[in-house]
């Protein structure tokens, strides 16, 4: 096998354009690399679907929370301190026997940052984005979720400013569980609603 | 415009597959690639709706064949092209050949707290009253304009509700490409999957979208 090749070639071609693009912009002044870490960090191990699972629960313990919620839930979020990028105008929107409801963006990949962190890779793809609003119990079952037939689904195609939190039933047999026991049952698929809420093990 | 983005009701993309345990990032350039993307917006040199325009203006077979970072990396090169930072010779080179457009800022390392935790905000005051109301009737205009807009394609000349009245937002029609932010009143406007999809709908689904003023008539 020859190695007659630099070390960046090891790198898969996009990593290089990658590295590429932050060389040049470092070298012009454009960007600080520093900042680049901090960034990434912070999306990395700060800011992620622990924080939506901290106010789905406040909501199920706290009707008054649950209620500012569903009125404002910009400002209710900030009280918890989840603000900033892709957080700025949020809405709240309650399962509930009757409705389920699910998030898409079909035309980019729209999503709370700011209570979900960074959005997977199956939610900016074109299966989830194309079906989710022609298609949706098709799409909930490849997660494992089939509703009953009667349910309502409500589909939220994120097209403008405004970002979507999905606040799933609090799961029956959790009476009287502290809030930070019940954010252990709210999964970030809850919160897009292409899952439920876990049941208490 | 009508292009690769534009994907509700699209078919043939198969089933989503959603990985367990899902890391954030599945290599480390997608980590560079991601700060290096908000650390080059930071430079304010466009905005929110020119970059998504950028993206949805990716030839479709090269659309379709990016992952979402990919995405964002060949959109931000044609946003560093547009705006004089980064050019032809520079990305040949792999470092910096010509000189450079001067950018508004430069986010520091120091600051990045500060202005991710601010975000973006594009709610603005409309000097006109809302048009519509909760519980009116509206159809979505059917156009297919060659610029940037967030009607979908799906959902263009379609009746539907409006549910609520939220603020006056910024017009991406028009700021993505540099014509001003002229903010509209938007509503969250709900179809009939039947209206939307028409004969085999399932009949307990029902959609909405965020719409901009200019994109609604009383039905």
């Amino acid at each position: 096998m020859s190695h007659d090749h630099d070390h960046d070639n090891e790198l898969d071609p996009f990593a290089a354009r990658v590295r590429a693009l932050e060389t040049i912009l470092t070298e012009k002044g454009l960007i600080d690399p520093a900042a680049i870490d901090v960034i990434v960090d912070t999306y990395e191990t700060k800011i992620g679907p622990r924080n939506g699972a901290k106010v789905v629960a406040k909501a199920w313990v706290d009707l008054e929370f649950a209620a500012w919620l569903k009125r404002d839930a910009t400002a209710a979020i900030a009280s918890l301190s989840y603000t900033g990028r892709q957080g700025e105008h949020m809405q709240a929107v309650f399962n509930s026997e009757a409705t389920h409801n699910l998030v898409v963006c079909t035309l980019c990949s729209c999503y709370p940052w700011s209570v979900l962190g960074l959005p997977p890779v199956w939610y900016k793809a074109p299966p989830y984005r194309s079906r989710a609003v022609i298609d949706p119990r098709g799409v909930l079952e490849e997660f494992g979720l089939t509703l009953p037939a009667a349910t309502k689904i409500r589909v939220w195609d994120s097209t403008a400013e405004l970002r979507y939190l999905v606040v799933p039933m609090r799961p029956e047999g959790t009476e009287g569980w502290s809030e930070e026991r019940l954010a252990e049952l709210v999964t970030r698929d809850a919160m897009i609603g292409t899952g439920l809420a876990k049941e208490p093990a | 415009m009508n292009g690769p983005q534009d994907l509700g009701g699209q078919m043939g993309f198969g089933p989503v597959a959603p990985e367990k345990d899902e890391p954030y990032f599945h290599a480390d350039w997608e980590r560079r690639a991601l700060g290096v993307t908000l650390a080059a917006g930071a430079m304010g040199a466009w905005n929110i709706d020119e970059s998504r325009h950028a993206r949805e203006s990716l030839h479709p077979a090269d659309y379709y064949a990016s992952s979402y970072y990919q995405i964002w990396i060949k959109a931000l090169e044609v946003l560093l092209k547009r705006h004089g930072f980064v050019s032809e010779h520079d990305l040949a080179a792999g470092r910096a050949v010509d000189a450079t457009a001067t950018p508004k800022r430069v986010l520091k390392a120091e600051n990045v707290s500060a202005v991710l935790a601010k975000g973006g905000p594009c709610d603005r005051p409309v000097a006109m009253p809302a048009l519509f109301k909760a519980g009116d009737l509206v159809r979505t205009k059917n156009f297919n304009p060659t610029g940037h807009t967030r009607l979908p394609r799906y959902a263009r000349g379609k009746q539907g509700t409006i549910e609520a009245v939220r603020e006056g937002f910024v017009f991406p029609d028009s700021n993505a490409h540099g014509q001003g932010e002229n903010p509209q009143w938007v509503y969250t406007v709900v179809f009939d999957g039947a209206e939307i999809w028409g004969e085999g709908a399932d009949t307990t689904l029902t959609v909405s979208i965020d719409a901009w003023e200019s994109y609604l008539e009383p039905a």
